[in-house]
C-alpha cells in the first residue's frame, strides 16, 4: 500500500519537474530572445528602459550558457524564488499568494456547483423512468459545454444583475459576489461531472453483476444508490484533477468577466505586458494543483476499490 | 444464406444474410434516418450557414461591416438591422458574418496542428511502443497537466497576439488529446488478430502501418477532431475576448463581445447575439460529433 | 423418469403455455421465442438445448421477468406454483426473484458486484426478502457459501470477488441463488466459462441442489451437459420447440431431424471412430527441449512453455490439448516462429529455423500459416473478402489474384461474397475465409489455433469436415490446437496433453482416449460432457 504511495508520489514531482522543463521551454527559449519580449512591454505596458533592460540581464543571466540557465533557474525555483514582475518589480511567489484568497473562494464554489448539479443531475437523469425526462435532462450538459464561459458570465449578470437587480456584477465583497461568478465557473465543470457519471452509471447497471442483484430481487433504489453508484464513481473520480486544473483556468475569464481580483485577473495582466516571469510562476501554480489534487484521488480510491487497495488492476 | 445447411426448412429467428442496398433503396434509407433525427439536420443546416458565411460572408451579408452609420448607433435588433447596430452605428449581423471566417480560419489552423502533431505523436508511440512511447507519453501526460487555456497564454506571452498566434496557441494546447486517442486506437489496433494475422501472411509493417492501422483508427480520431473543433471555437474567442487575437476593427467573435461589453447595461444585444452565434455553431459542430461517433460504433 | 401424462397441474411447479417474446428492434420486431410450452414438476431438472439465436436465453429470461428493456412477453402464460408471472409488475416480481425462483449466471468473473464482500452479497439475498436482518444474514451467508462447497467459508465470506478462482466464484452464484431456498434454480450456461476440470465439479455442486428437492432449468448449448445432468431435454431452435422428451430417448432415438444433427454433432456424444493410421512419413515439424520465459515485473518470470518436445509428420494432423494457461497456444506461435523461443530448437523440414530472421522468415510465411481461434477478430473489418483472401499474395508480389475466386470455392463459399464485408458474414463463414487466407500460399503447415472453438456445435462439424478434406487433397499437416478432448478426438492422428507449460504425454488418438497414462489425462477426460450417457 504504502509502495503504491510513493509510486504515485514520485510521479507527482517528476510531473512538476516536467511542468517546469515545459514551461521553461515555451516561456524562456520559445521566443528566439526573451529580453526583447519582456521589454516589448506587449500590449497594454510600457516598453522599458535600457537601465531596466540591463537589470534584468544581470538578473537572468541570459549570457550564460542554455542549460546553465535552465539550472540556476530550476535550482532557484526549488527554493522558492520563481523571479519578479517585469512590470511591478514584486516577488511572483508573493504576487500568487496575494491573488490566491479570493480566487480560492470562488474555486470551492465553483467546485461545489459542479459536484452537486452534476451529481445530482447525473442520477435523476438514471433513476427516472420517463424517457422524454431522461433525454431533457441529458441534453443539458452538452448545452452548457458549447456555451462560451466568459459569455454565460455576461449573461447572467445582464438578467441578475442589470435586469433583476438581485446580486452584483462586479467586486468581490461579501456572499453575493461569489454567487454568479461560483455559477458560471462551476457549469462547465459541472456539465462534465454529469456526463461522465451519467454515462458510467449506465455502463455500470448494464454489468452482469447488477442483473444478478436485480434477479436477487432487489429494488430499483438500492439497484442504484447501493451497487451502481459505488461503483460509477470510480471514473467520475478520475476526471476531478482535470476538473480542479480547470477551475482554475477558469479563473482567468470569470474574474475578468466579473472584474475581481485574483489568480485570473493577475494571469491576463501578466499576459498583456508579456511578463514572463509571473506566467510561468502562474502555469506552474496550476499544475502543482492538478497534481496535488490527483494525488488525494489517488489516495481516495484504494479506500472506494478493493481491487486497488490490494493492487490488482480492476479491469474496465 | 444461413449458417446451417442441413436444415429441413424450419423458420430460424437469426439474422439472414441481406442483400446489399440499391442506390434508390440507399437514398430513401438516407432520408429516412434524417428525418428521425431532426437534431442533426438542423446541426447540418447551421454548419453549412456558417461555412458560408466564412467563405462567401457576401452572401449572407452583402454589407462593409467596418462602416457604420453614426446617428443609427446603439438601435436595437429591428427589420433594417438584425442583429441591431453597435455603439458606432456598425450593422451587427454584418460583423457577425464577417467574423465568421476570421474565427473559422483560426479554429480550421488549431484543429490541423493538433490533428497532425498529435496524431504523429500518438502514433509513433502505439505503432514503435517501448521507450519511445514512454517519453512521448510522459510529455502528453505534462502538457495534460496543464489546463489547456493556460498553456495558450503562456504560448501567446512567448510568441506575441494576432489571431494566428492565438490559432497555434490553441492548437498546441489540444495535441495531447489527440496523441492520446490515437495512441490508444493505434495499440489496439497493433495487438488485434487481424494486424497479427496480417504479419503471419508476411505483410510488412509499412504495408501493414497504411493499410489496417491508419484506415481502422481514422475513426475515433475523426470523431474527436470534429469535436475539437467545437471546443477550439470556444477556445478561440474566449482568448479574443480577452484580447489577444486579431485587433479592431476585426469583428472577431469574442472580440464583438468584448466589445458589447462596455455596453451590457443598456444594450444586450451585443453580447447576447454573438455569444449565440458561437454557441450554436458549437452545439451544431457538437451534434455532428455524436452522430459520427455513433455510427462509428455501430460499424464496428 | 417420464411423467405419466395425464398429471394434475398441481403436480407441475412451472408451467409455460404458448409463450411468444418478442424485441423490437429498428424497423420492425424480432420473435425470439414462439408459442412454447413447457413444464418442469418439483424437483426435477429439465435442460433446455439450443444454438445461438435458439431464444434459449431468452425463454429464462422471461420466466424470471429480467428480459431487457425492448423484450416483451407478447402472448401466453407462465405460472409457478399456479401464480401467473406474466404481467406482474416489476414491484409485485421482486418477491419472486430471488426467493420462489434462484438465477445462476453464466460467467462467473463478472457476475459478483466487486466492491461488495462476498459474504455480503450471499446474505444481500435474505435482507431483501425480509428472512434475515444484518447480523443473521452475515451467519447464514457463512452456512450457504459451505453448503455451496466452498472451503473456509468462514474467510473467504469476508473477502471480495476477485481474490476468489473462477471455480469458487461460480459456487459464490450458486450460493446467492439457493439462499432463500427457492422452489426453482435457472441455470443459464452455468459452466460455459469454466475449465472442464472444474465445470465437473459446479455441475455436480448443481446435482446436489436436486436431492434437496429444488427443480431446476438447465440453460445450455452442450447436449453433453444435459445428456449427464438432465431428467428431460427440450430441443430448442428458432426460438420454438423442435422436439423434448426424457433424456434417455431424445439421445437414442432422436425424431425430428435437427435433433439428430445436435447429437450427431456433439463431440461428446460421438462413437469413437475408427483409430487413424498415423503417418510415417518423413517428419515436417521436429521440435526438442523448446522453452519459453515472459519476464514479469519484479524479477520473476513465467515459463509459459517448458521443455516440450514432438514431431509431426508429413499429412499428420497432431493435437495439442489443455485448459487455459497449459501453454499450446503459445507453443503454436513459437513453431510458427512468431515469437522467439527461449531455449530450445524448432526444425521446419529439416532447416534449423529456431533463430530465423529477416528475408527468410518472411519466406518461413509461405510455408507456415494459421487459422485463428476468434473469426471476429482476425479479419480486418475494413477489408472485403477478396482483399482478405489475396492479402498474402500480395505481400509476396503476386500480381495474379483469380486464385482468389478458386479459393473461396474450396471452402465452400459462394463467389457473392467476395465483395462483402467481415461484418456481413456469420462465425463460420468468416472463419471459412480465414481458412482460404491460409491456404492461398499453399502452405505445408497449417496451425490451426482452437478454430472451431467461437463456433456453433453444428457449425463446428462442417468447418472439421472441411480442414480433415483439405489435408485429404492437398497432403497438409496440422498442428490442432484445443482445450475440447472430444473435438481433438474427431480430427487428431495423434494427440498431445500440456498443462502448465509441460508436455504430459503424446500418444495416437484412441491410444490416449481408451488408455490414458498420466492421472491429468484421465481426469480431462473424465470431465468430457457426455461420457455417461454417450453411445457405449
Amino acid at each position: 500500500m504504502s509502495r503504491y504511495l510513493l509510486r504515485r508520489l514520485c510521479t507527482a514531482v517528476a510531473v512538476l519537474w516536467a511542468a517546469y522543463t515545459v514551461t521553461f521551454v515555451v516561456l524562456w527559449l520559445l521566443p528566439g530572445d526573451p529580453i526583447t519580449t519582456m521589454a516589448s512591454g506587449g500590449l497594454d505596458g510600457e516598453p522599458l528602459g535600457p537601465a531596466a533592460i540591463e537589470a534584468l540581464k544581470a538578473r537572468y543571466g541570459f549570457d550564460r550558457p542554455l542549460l546553465v540557465q535552465y539550472g540556476s533557474h530550476l535550482w532557484a525555483a526549488l527554493h522558492g524564488d520563481l523571479g519578479s514582475s517585469i512590470q511591478t518589480g514584486q516577488d511572483v511567489r508573493a504576487a500568487i499568494g496575494e491573488a490566491l484568497p479570493p480566487t480560492i473562494q470562488i474555486a470551492l464554489g465553483g467546485l461545489l456547483v459542479a459536484v452537486v448539479l452534476g451529481s445530482a443531475l447525473a442520477l435523476a437523469a438514471t433513476a427516472t423512468r420517463l424517457r422524454w425526462l431522461r433525454q431533457v435532462l441529458m441534453a443539458l450538459p452538452s448545452l452548457a459545454v458549447s456555451l462560451p464561459v466568459f459569455w454565460v458570465g455576461l449573461m447572467l449578470v445582464q438578467i441578475f444583475s442589470f435586469g433583476l437587480h438581485l446580486l452584483p456584477s462586479v467586486g468581490a465583497k461579501g456572499v453575493e459576489a461569489l454567487v454568479l461568478p461560483s455559477i458560471t465557473l462551476g457549469l462547465p465543470m459541472g456539465a462534465l461531472i454529469a456526463q461522465v457519471l451519467a454515462k458510467s452509471l449506465d455502463q455500470v447497471l448494464d454489468e452482469p453483476y447488477v442483473q444478478t442483484a436485480r434477479a436477487k430481487g432487489v429494488g430499483r433504489s438500492v439497484l442504484l444508490l447501493g451497487h451502481a453508484l459505488q461503483n460509477a464513481a470510480l471514473p467520475a473520480l478520475t476526471v476531478l484533477g482535470y476538473v480542479a486544473g480547470n477551475l482554475l483556468a477558469g479563473t482567468v475569464v470569470v474574474e475578468t468577466v466579473f472584474t475581481r481580483p485574483g489568480l485570473g485577473r493577475l494571469a491576463v495582466q501578466a499576459v498583456g505586458v508579456q511578463d514572463i516571469p509571473v506566467v510561468q510562476g502562474i502555469v506552474l501554480f496550476a499544475s502543482l494543483v492538478f497534481v496535488l489534487v490527483n494525488l488525494l484521488v489517488d489516495l481516495l480510491y484504494p479506500v472506494l476499490d478493493p481491487r486497488i487497495a490490494k493492487g490488482v488492476p480492476a479491469v474496465a | 444464406m444461413t449458417e446451417l445447411l442441413i436444415r429441413t426448412g424450419e423458420p430460424t429467428a437469426s439474422v439472414v444474410l441481406p442483400e446489399p442496398p440499391t442506390r434508390r433503396e440507399r437514398v430513401r434509407l438516407l432520408l429516412r434516418f434524417l428525418g428521425r433525427r431532426p437534431g442533426l439536420v438542423v446541426a447540418a443546416v447551421v454548419v453549412v450557414l456558417v461555412v458560408l458565411a466564412a467563405f462567401a460572408p457576401g452572401v449572407l451579408a452583402p454589407g462593409d461591416p467596418t462602416i457604420g452609420v453614426v446617428a443609427e448607433k446603439l438601435r436595437p435588433p429591428s427589420g433594417a438591422h438584425w442583429f441591431g447596430t453597435d455603439h458606432l452605428g456598425r450593422d451587427l449581423f454584418t460583423r457577425v458574418v464577417h467574423g465568421a471566417s476570421l474565427s473559422l480560419q483560426a479554429t480550421l489552423l488549431a484543429v490541423a496542428v493538433a490533428l497532425v502533431v498529435g496524431g504523429l505523436v500518438g502514433l509513433l508511440a502505439g505503432f514503435v511502443g517501448r521507450w519511445v512511447d514512454e517519453v512521448l507519453m510522459r510529455v502528453v501526460d505534462v502538457l495534460l497537466s496543464i489546463p489547456a487555456i493556460l498553456l495558450s497564454l503562456a504560448l501567446i506571452t512567448a510568441m506575441g497576439y494576432g489571431i494566428t498566434k492565438v490559432a497555434i496557441a490553441v492548437g498546441v494546447a489540444s495535441v495531447a488529446n489527440f496523441a492520446r486517442v490515437m495512441r490508444a486506437e493505434t495499440l489496439r489496433i497493433r495487438r488485434s488478430t487481424y494486424v497479427e494475422a496480417a504479419r503471419a501472411v508476411g505483410t510488412r509493417w509499412y504495408v501493414t502501418l497504411w493499410k489496417h492501422v491508419l484506415p481502422n483508427a481514422a475513426g475515433p480520431v475523426v470523431v474527436l477532431a470534429v469535436l475539437e473543433f467545437g471546443l477550439a471555437i470556444l477556445a478561440v474567442s474566449s482568448l479574443s475576448f480577452l484580447g489577444y487575437g486579431a485587433p479592431p476593427p476585426a469583428p472577431e467573435w469574442g472580440a464583438l463581445i468584448a466589445e458589447g461589453r462596455n455596453y451590457l447595461a443598456t444594450s444586450w444585444w451585443l453580447c447576447a447575439l454573438p455569444g449565440l452565434t458561437i454557441a450554436a455553431t458549437v452545439l451544431s459542430v457538437n451534434r455532428i460529433s455524436r452522430a459520427l461517433d455513433g455510427e462509428g460504433r455501430r460499424g464496428r | 423418469m417420464s411423467e405419466p401424462a395425464s398429471e394434475t397441474s398441481a403436480r407441475r411447479l412451472l408451467e409455460i403455455t404458448d409463450l411468444d417474446v418478442s424485441y423490437r428492434v429498428a424497423g420492425g420486431r424480432i420473435d425470439a421465442v414462439q408459442r412454447v410450452s413447457l413444464s418442469v414438476a418439483p424437483g426435477e431438472v429439465v435442460a433446455v438445448v439450443g444454438e445461438s439465436g435458439s431464444g434459449k436465453s431468452t425463454l429464462a429470461q422471461a420466466v424470471i421477468g429480467l428480459l431487457p428493456g425492448t423484450g416483451t412477453v407478447t402472448g401466453g402464460s407462465i405460472r409457478l406454483g399456479g401464480k401467473e408471472l406474466t404481467g406482474l409488475s416489476d414491484k409485485a416480481f421482486r418477491s419472486v426473484r430471488g426467493r420462489r425462483i434462484g438465477l445462476v449466471p453464466q460467467d462467473p468473473t463478472v457476475s459478483l458486484n466487486p466492491v461488495h464482500t462476498v459474504g455480503r452479497q450471499v446474505g444481500e439475498v435474505l435482507r431483501t426478502h425480509g428472512l434475515a436482518d444484518r447480523r443473521t444474514a452475515a451467519v447464514r451467508a457463512v452456512e450457504l457459501l459451505g453448503r455451496a462447497g466452498l472451503p473456509d467459508p468462514q474467510v473467504r465470506a469476508g473477502q471480495y470477488p476477485h481474490e476468489l478462482s473462477g471455480g469458487m466464484r461460480q459456487r459464490v452464484l450458486i450460493a446467492v441463488a439457493t439462499a432463500a431456498d427457492p422452489e426453482l434454480v435457472i441455470a443459464d450456461e452455468p459452466t460455459s466459462a469454466l475449465d472442464a476440470t472444474v465445470q465437473r465439479r459446479i455441475l455436480d455442486q448443481l446435482d446436489a441442489l436436486r436431492a434437496e428437492g429444488t427443480a431446476m432449468l438447465l440453460i445450455t448449448h452442450d447436449l453433453g451437459v444435459a445428456a449427464d445432468r438432465a431428467d428431460r431435454v427440450v430441443v430448442m431452435s428458432g426460438g420454438r420447440i423442435v422436439e423434448e422428451g426424457p433424456v434417455e430417448r431424445i439421445l437414442r432415438e432422436p425424431t425430428q431431424a435437427y435433433t439428430r444433427t445436435l447429437v450427431a454433432a456433439a463431440p461428446g456424444l460421438a462413437a469413437p471412430v475408427t483409430p487413424r493410421r498415423v503417418p510415417t512419413t518423413a517428419p515436417l515439424v521436429q521440435v526438442t527441449g523448446l522453452t519459453k520465459e515472459f519476464p514479469l515485473p519484479g524479477r520473476r518470470s513465467l515459463r509459459a512453455v517448458e521443455d516440450v518436445s514432438f514431431t509431426i509428420a508429413r499429412g499428420e494432423t497432431l493435437g495439442l490439448v489443455g485448459e487455459s494457461g497449459s501453454g499450446k497456444s503459445t507453443t503454436a506461435r513459437l513453431v510458427l516462429r512468431l515469437a522467439d523461443p527461449t531455449a530450445g530448437e524448432i526444425r521446419f523440414d529439416g532447416a534449423d529455423i529456431t533463430g530465423l530472421r529477416g528475408k527468410a522468415w518472411r519466406e518461413l510465411r509461405r510455408r507456415a500459416q494459421v487459422v485463428y481461434q476468434n473469426p471476429y477478430a482476425s479479419l480486418d473489418p475494413r477489408y472485403s473478402v477478396r482483399e482478405v483472401i489475396a492479402e498474402p499474395l500480395r505481400a509476396f508480389g503476386v500480381t495474379d489474384h483469380s486464385r482468389v475466386g478458386e479459393l473461396l470455392s474450396r471452402v465452400a463459399l459462394p463467389s457473392a461474397l467476395l465483395d462483402r464485408r467481415p461484418v456481413e458474414l456469420s462465425g463460420g463463414q468468416r472463419q471459412r475465409v480465414a481458412i482460404a487466407r491460409a491456404l492461398a500460399l499453399s502452405p505445408d503447415l497449417m496451425v490451426c489455433d482452437e478454430p472451431v472453438s467461437a463456433l456453433d456445435v453444428s457449425v463446428q462439424a462442417q468447418v472439421l469436415d472441411l480442414l480433415e478434406e483439405l489435408q485429404r487433397e492437398q497432403g497438409l499437416t496440422y498442428l490442432f490446437i484445443s482445450h475440447d478432448l472430444a473435438v481433438v478426438r474427431r480430427i487428431a492422428h495423434r494427440v498431445g496433453v500440456m498443462r502448465a507449460g509441460r508436455l504430459l504425454e503424446l500418444r495416437p488418438t484412441e491410444e490416449l482416449f481408451t488408455d490414458p497414462h498420466h492421472e491429468y489425462t484421465t481426469e480431462l477426460l473424465a470431465a468430457i460432457a457426455g461420457a455417461r450417457v454417450g453411445a457405449s
